[in-house]
């Protein structure tokens, strides 16, 4: 809270001390040092994640090899999906490029509150402590599934990663919940009241945009999430009934409980969960308009129907949560409710594709590596949301539910397309942060085996899974019907592995270019966007001395009659002839 | 410390706060009758609320769902909780009286004012706690049935907010002995304020939906 009496001028870069390397480093109240060190923690979460995904395909593509006992197998499914989803995705995308770039595209000092902004982040780590605890506790992880459905997750004496590792799953997740709440009441009054001069909503890069209503959707919903969780909570240690039912026996002994719904845990999930995937969507789609933008030296088209997209998505993320519950013994007609609602929220997603190609057409594209990642996110994003097209209509989904279908589904739209965004900003935006230029034949190879990588192991899922093998399944044996499938998963699983040694690339190319990288010009990518105005890397308080004034829109590119490709957005609109040479101000 | 940008507190409106953006100045408001943006606590103040909201619509929800099912029974409210509720409506009244006190420059009547809040603020949750073991002692426990397991829950998670509340309520006293505010700047108060009302409402509300409707 802002109690300060004194109206302060704004005093650049040079107005506090010294700090102790403590203060410096470790509890920083500076946004960037807060997103470098949520960008290391989410990174080295994904590669636990992938690890989980490594063990799994080595499980499926031979399962004779003794590698994960079922107990084992589906405590990896949990964590990979757990980890992926709250510990990467979500937590990289806020915390990491949220901190790294509101600030400084929106032309800010820093955050609205900075000491929120550092709790936030200090609250993450426990959250990440417990979680890779609860691998080593008696009876392992968890084992119910990202989406801990009740009862199994409500009870203890239910199968193996049912005991202390479902329960550290829920306070760990607890944690996540509120420091994300933390993070997401920051970036919306930062975006909202800390704007520099001229920075109208209007001009804001979608980026941002894509960021604003990822906040707004992560305030509304985490606290549903918080709501199922403390309640599962209660349910595990205390003996409270919201979720089990009566008459529950399990292993020949009847669980004391007294008439709780487990379908009631499932709406508040989903009610969280399905606002949870625009969470890890908005905000690359905007990074993507931005970069797709840059290294086609076109401005974007339909900036307005971009924004009016954002935010319609937002909105209608909402309404169609019941099409994750399909088959749980809805009446029909509810399910037409969220069918109907569920074909809708495809339009704008379908607007926006449609952009991004509009963007590209005709551009002068420069293939760097965020942009190869940037144009993979339009592949994979549309792959991902074709098949949702299919899984929207409920009769489909019946059928489709719960088998590897909704696997490449989600893993195209969601997965994929999260991590081609994020690598795509990271490409872009790392000289920047760190001074230096990552190397870019590096870049390539890594985009290539990541894209064959990709497609390889999630295309031939669409298959097995209209050939109806189930998700999280240990072994395929008890069906007669996919007793041919078995070099299918050994592909997959080969794609799989070709997949996770691609990552090495980047990573070997990351902390390689932090040191020996060649050294970045402040706007080596000659882009529009405030953050590219300042010095590389920018100093504290951002701007040495006053804080830009903004005159136009980031997507003066390529502007007939100006001698630049581009107009930062700090340069003042001046009245241009058209076809006379040079009137830039 | 990194930088502060501090800005006027003023109530503004939706057209201010999607304006043109507000300059390293802060204050926003040019002599043309720009439109000044709300706040930057009072916003901030605003989504904890909104979140806060989603938080007890999930509970309520499940409630009303549960309350459906076979079989539900539920308890007459005991009196401490009358009480309790009567402590809070006061501790609103010394926060809105204090509140005045600092707009007319009475920082004395400020620190009086927050002190009664927090005190009486501390008494509602320990008035709480009290019901609680009034109504353990007549055999009403978390587990006994689902009425009694949402009422635990919802006064435990409302309690947790008042006590994060009373917490802010210390960071503004704290402030108040240093002398920061005055007639013009005090918008830790109001925003503390406003938080504490709404914490106030909840409890309201809590109240009705588990014995009156």
């Amino acid at each position: 809270m802002d109690a300060v009496a004194v109206h302060q001028p704004d005093m650049g870069r040079d107005a506090h001390p010294r700090e102790s390397f403590i203060r410096h480093y470790i509890f920083s109240l500076d946004h960037k040092t807060i997103g470098k060190q949520y960008f290391l923690t989410t990174m080295f979460m994904a590669l636990v994640g992938g690890a989980m995904a490594m063990l799994m395909r080595a499980h499926l593509g031979w399962p004779d090899s003794g590698v994960l006992n079922p107990q084992q197998y589906l405590q990896a499914v949990t964590m990979h999906g757990t980890i992926m989803i709250f510990f990467f995705l979500t937590v990289m995308l806020t915390g990491g490029l949220g901190n790294l770039l509101i600030p400084l595209m929106i032309g800010a000092r820093d955050m609205a509150f900075p000491f929120l902004n550092m709790v936030s982040y200090w609250t993450f780590v426990p959250g990440v402590i417990t979680i890779l605890a609860s691998f080593f506790v008696p009876g392992g992880p968890a084992g119910n599934g990202w989406t801990a459905y009740a009862p199994l997750s409500a009870v203890s004496a239910a199968e193996g990663g049912a005991g202390l590792g479902q329960t550290l799953w829920l306070i760990a997740l607890l944690f996540v919940v509120v420091s994300s709440l933390f993070g997401s009441l920051n970036f919306l009054t930062t975006i909202l009241n800390m704007r520099t001069r001229g920075m109208s909503m209007g001009r804001l890069p979608l980026t941002i945009w894509g960021a604003f209503v990822t906040a707004v959707l992560a305030l509304l919903t985490f606290p549903v999430l918080m709501a199922g969780l403390g309640l599962l909570l209660l349910d595990r240690v205390a003996g409270t009934s919201f979720f089990e039912p009566s008459n529950l026996i399990i292993g020949g002994t009847a669980i004391a409980h007294q008439g709780g719904d487990a379908l009631l845990w499932q709406h508040l999930f989903w009610f969280f969960g399905h606002p949870e995937v625009y969470i890890l969507i908005l905000t690359p789609m905007g990074v993507v308009s931005d970069i797709i933008s840059a290294f086609s030296r076109k401005p974007i088209f339909g900036y307005k129907a971009m924004v009016l997209s954002i935010s319609a998505i937002g909105f209608l993320s909402f309404l169609v949560w019941g099409h994750h519950m399909f088959v749980s013994g809805m009446h029909p007609l509810l399910g037409a409710a969220f069918m109907g609602s569920t074909i809708v929220i495809a339009i704008p997603s379908a607007i926006k594709t449609f952009n991004w190609c509009t963007t590209l057409w005709q551009g002068r594209i420069h293939f760097t590596s965020a942009m190869l990642f940037a144009i993979g996110f339009v592949s994979v994003f549309v792959t991902g949301g074709l098949s949702g097209i299919f899984l929207a209509i409920a009769p489909v989904d019946i059928y489709l539910h719960d088998t590897y279908f909704i696997i490449a589904h989600f893993h195209f739209v969601m997965a994929s397309a999260s991590l081609f965004a994020i690598l795509a900003a990271t490409y872009y935006w790392f000289p920047k942060f760190f001074g230096r230029m990552m190397n870019e034949t590096l870049g390539k190879i890594h985009f290539a085996l990541t894209f064959l990588g990709i497609y390889g192991t999630f295309y031939p899922m669409h298959f097995i899974g209209l050939h109806s093998n189930d998700r999280r399944l240990y072994e395929t044996s008890a069906y007669p019907f996919l007793s041919h499938t078995g070099p299918v998963d050994v592909f997959v699983s080969l794609s799989a592995f070709l997949l996770g040694f691609a990552q090495l690339f980047f990573i070997f190319n990351f902390f390689w270019s932090l040191k020996y990288g060649p050294v970045a010009e402040h706007n080596p990518w000659h882009a529009n966007g405030l953050e590219w105005t300042t010095t590389t890397p920018p100093p504290h308080g951002n701007w040495e001395g006053e804080l830009p004034t903004v005159h136009r829109w980031p997507y003066d590119y390529s502007v007939p009659g100006v001698e630049h490709d581009y107009i930062p957005q700090t340069v003042r609109a001046v009245p241009v002839a058209a076809g006379a040479g040079g009137g830039e101000a | 410390m990194s930088m502060q940008i501090s800005e006027r507190q003023r109530v503004g409106s939706l057209r201010g706060i999607v304006g043109q953006g507000r300059g390293p100045s802060g204050g926003g408001a040019a002599p043309g009758h720009e439109p000044v943006p709300m706040g930057t606590g009072l916003l901030g103040v605003a989504a904890l609320l909104a979140a806060v909201a989603m938080l007890f619509l999930a509970f309520t929800s499940a409630y009303l769902a549960r309350r459906q099912e076979a079989g539900w029974l539920e308890f007459t409210p005991p009196w401490m909780l009358w009480v309790n509720t009567g402590v809070l409506l006061a501790s609103s009244g010394t926060l809105d009286w204090a509140r005045r006190r600092i707009r007319l420059g009475d920082a004395a009547g400020l620190r009086r004012g927050i002190e009664a809040t927090a005190a009486l603020g501390l008494l509602f949750v320990l008035g709480q706690v009290a019901a609680w073991r009034q109504l353990a002692a007549d055999g009403l426990l978390l587990t006994t049935n689902p009425h009694s397991s949402f009422f635990y829950v919802l006064t435990a998670v409302h309690g947790a907010h008042l006590l994060g509340g009373i917490g802010a309520l210390g960071v503004v006293l704290l402030r108040v002995w240093q002398g920061r505010y005055t007639a013009q700047e005090h918008a830790g108060v109001t925003n503390c304020a406003t938080y504490w009302h709404s914490m106030d409402v909840l409890w309201l509300y809590l109240f009705v939906l588990l014995f009156w409707v």
